[in-house]
């Protein structure tokens, strides 16, 4: 018997000679310094506005600007609620003298992951997990990998264990790479800051019977648990098309399309309950813990978590199936 | 008695209702290189793909040294080495990396076996380069160095010389015999370049829309299509004599008639006794070309 790691020291042999995690470390270096400037420009601009450096007036702003575009009644239903959510927790943050962004990188880190978790992520998995089975098949090394004496399903695990590598190092280098770029500029404190967590909400009332602090590092860590929960079943949706479909292009192209109709279907399906069944729709777990409202009433973190799973199953069935079975021409 | 490497029986696949390959029998032994020899379409790339487990058969069986492809999978594949078409390799990583990497898939293959492939095959100086670089020859034979790998007893060869230049091909065809004569190793080759076949092959399989129509030593598939030339005066009267036992083609000066080592030269005397003066008399083996024309029905396989 062949042992398994053999074949994932050559999957990861391969990936690192295509540097693929080089180009996506890049990409999100570059990002989060473009952020990081915007952020860096937003904080400068409002201080000015305010003439002061005082969270406490900058928030009384913001929220005397959500008000304001309450009181406008061209307003869509679903977004209005969206706001008052938003509002009802800003003034819970004042009124407990909470500052919700505490300038630092620790901060600025778990913006940028929730911020990125349904799409950017996703983006940068699909670099690697697309072409991880079919770039054997266009480049024609499929046939020798396949006439080996080794079974195809071992030689599928060994591709999938490196896509599960490969999805912990994007995740863990986009983290550390925010808080390192992003320390540059503010500084690299914020772990110990209390982050408020525990919103309840029923349509638009928000209930904070169950609302506690927590330390920011706490918070970060969760957020990174759902970003790699959210990278994995992505990552083993686009491995699947990276199975069925022959050409890269093309099963990059359909993860696309559905991504950014995940994206515009969060906007607009809060009144067709059942596409809250779409893996896309699900994507935005990070929401759940700090409390905004989710695209379709009644979807909660449990239930985003067990339809994500449910997908990340089926996927993997199929993607063996097909694997083992399929003729190779 | 040799040992039997590769053993196919009645070998079928359809795909929907339409049988591509309809039934094929053969065997290979020890030390033996067989030619798989058919036009484009017959249905060679299918088979082969079927013998190293690509495509699953519909029915029949295929042993490699006994062990049954779809039962004993990773026993028959240890037996076995291939290239199917061209041989790719993964051209961003080095010579000997793509080397390491197939080591690895295999059991017991280390350091020194790649140390030893790459010298026969004769890639010292550039194992160390990426793949890109390499020519196609270069290709070829680090494709051939992965095949040997595993030392295995059975040799799989799609189109071994497609694209090489013309000294590649001589030096490949020398590199197949050395192999099949100094190691005993039995080498299957599929090409539709019959020259090839011609002077590689031991035996020979023609096959044509999916079905095996002769099996046999080269030299005998041969001989069954000899012909003679003949050279007579006057023309007319020596193809009514000649016409009289057998049939007779005219071919400017010549007569063409089918070879018969019996026969012939009873018509020969009789074509003496009618004062018919021979000039020449000429036996010609055709060209495996020829033979190949006449069997397939020329051209390509019809499209069905």
């Amino acid at each position: 018997m062949l042992a398994l790691n053999n074949l994932i020291q050559n999957e990861m042999m391969k990936l690192l000679a295509k540097k693929r995690l080089v180009i996506i470390g890049i990409i999100v270096g570059i990002l989060v310094l473009m952020f990081t400037y915007a952020q860096f420009k937003q904080v400068e601009e409002q201080q000015k506005k305010l003439g002061t450096v005082d969270w406490r007036a900058a928030l009384q702003q913001q929220i005397i600007d959500t008000q304001n575009r309450l009181s406008s009644n061209r307003m869509l239903d679903e977004w209005r609620e969206q706001l008052e959510v938003g509002l009802k927790q800003q003034q819970y943050y004042l009124d407990n003298d909470i500052n919700p962004s505490e300038p630092g990188a620790a901060t600025f880190t778990r913006m940028f992951l929730e911020n990125a978790i349904d799409l950017f992520i996703p983006l940068l998995i699909m670099i690697v997990a697309s072409d991880l089975v079919s770039s054997e098949n266009s480049q024609g090394t499929i046939k020798l990998l396949l006439t080996r004496p080794v079974k195809r399903w071992k030689i599928l695990m060994s591709k999938y264990v490196t896509l599960l590598l490969s999805v912990s190092i994007i995740v863990a280098m986009t983290a550390l790479l925010s808080y390192l770029l992003s320390g540059l500029v503010f500084g690299y404190q914020g772990w110990a800051a209390p982050v408020i967590t525990g919103f309840e909400l029923n349509g638009s009332d928000v209930d904070v019977s169950q609302v506690r602090l927590v330390e920011q590092w706490k918070f970060l860590m969760m957020d990174l648990g759902l970003v790699w929960l959210v990278a994995v079943v992505i990552g083993t949706l686009s491995f699947m098309l990276s199975v069925l479909v022959r050409s890269t292009p093309a099963g990059m192209g359909i993860m696309l399309a559905a991504l950014i109709s995940g994206a515009i279907l969060n906007n607009m399906v809060s009144s067709w309950e059942s596409a809250k069944y779409f893996f896309m729709v699900n994507l935005k777990l990070t929401t759940y813990i700090s409390g905004s409202a989710p695209p379709i009433e009644g979807m909660t973190l449990l239930s985003s978590v067990i339809t994500l799973l449910v997908w990340w199953l089926l996927a993997l069935i199929v993607s063996f199936t097909a694997f083992t079975r399929k003729d190779v021409y | 008695m040799k040992q039997v490497t590769l053993s196919v029986k009645d070998l079928k696949k359809k795909i929907g209702d339409r049988e591509i390959i309809k039934g094929i029998d053969f065997e290979l032994k020890e030390g033996e290189v067989f030619g798989f020899l058919g036009p484009n379409g017959a249905g060679k790339t299918t088979t082969i793909r079927m013998l190293v487990g690509l495509i699953k058969p519909s029915s029949g069986s295929i042993k490699i040294c006994g062990y049954d492809v779809r039962k004993d999978f990773t026993k028959a594949m240890q037996h076995m080495g291939c290239i199917v078409e061209n041989p790719e390799l993964y051209p961003f990583l080095s010579g000997w990396d793509n080397l390491l990497h197939f080591a690895r898939m295999l059991p017991n293959v280390g350091k020194q076996r790649i140390t030893e492939v790459v010298e026969l095959v004769g890639l010292q100086a550039r194992i160390h380069d990426k793949v890109k670089t390499y020519s196609l020859g270069m290709r070829q034979r680090l494709g051939i160095a992965q095949a040997m790998l595993n030392s295995p007893k059975l040799l799989i060869l799609d189109e071994p010389t497609n694209g090489l230049d013309p000294a590649g091909i001589r030096e490949m065809r020398q590199f197949i015999r050395k192999l099949a004569e100094e190691e005993g190793m039995s080498v299957l080759v599929s090409s539709h370049l019959l020259g090839e076949i011609q002077q590689l092959c031991d035996r020979v399989a023609i096959i044509k829309s999916g079905e095996i129509i002769q099996t046999d030593t080269v030299e005998s598939l041969l001989a069954t299509q000899e012909r003679i030339l003949w050279r007579v005066e006057p023309l007319q009267k020596g193809v009514e004599i000649l016409g009289g036992f057998t049939e007779v083609i005219v071919d400017q000066t010549y007569i063409i008639t089918a070879y018969d080592e019996l026969e012939t030269p009873e018509w020969n005397a009789a074509l003496n006794r009618a004062g018919v003066k021979v000039h020449e008399m000429n036996r010609k083996l055709p060209g495996l070309e020829e033979l190949f024309l006449q069997v397939t029905g020329g051209g390509g396989a019809g499209i069905e």
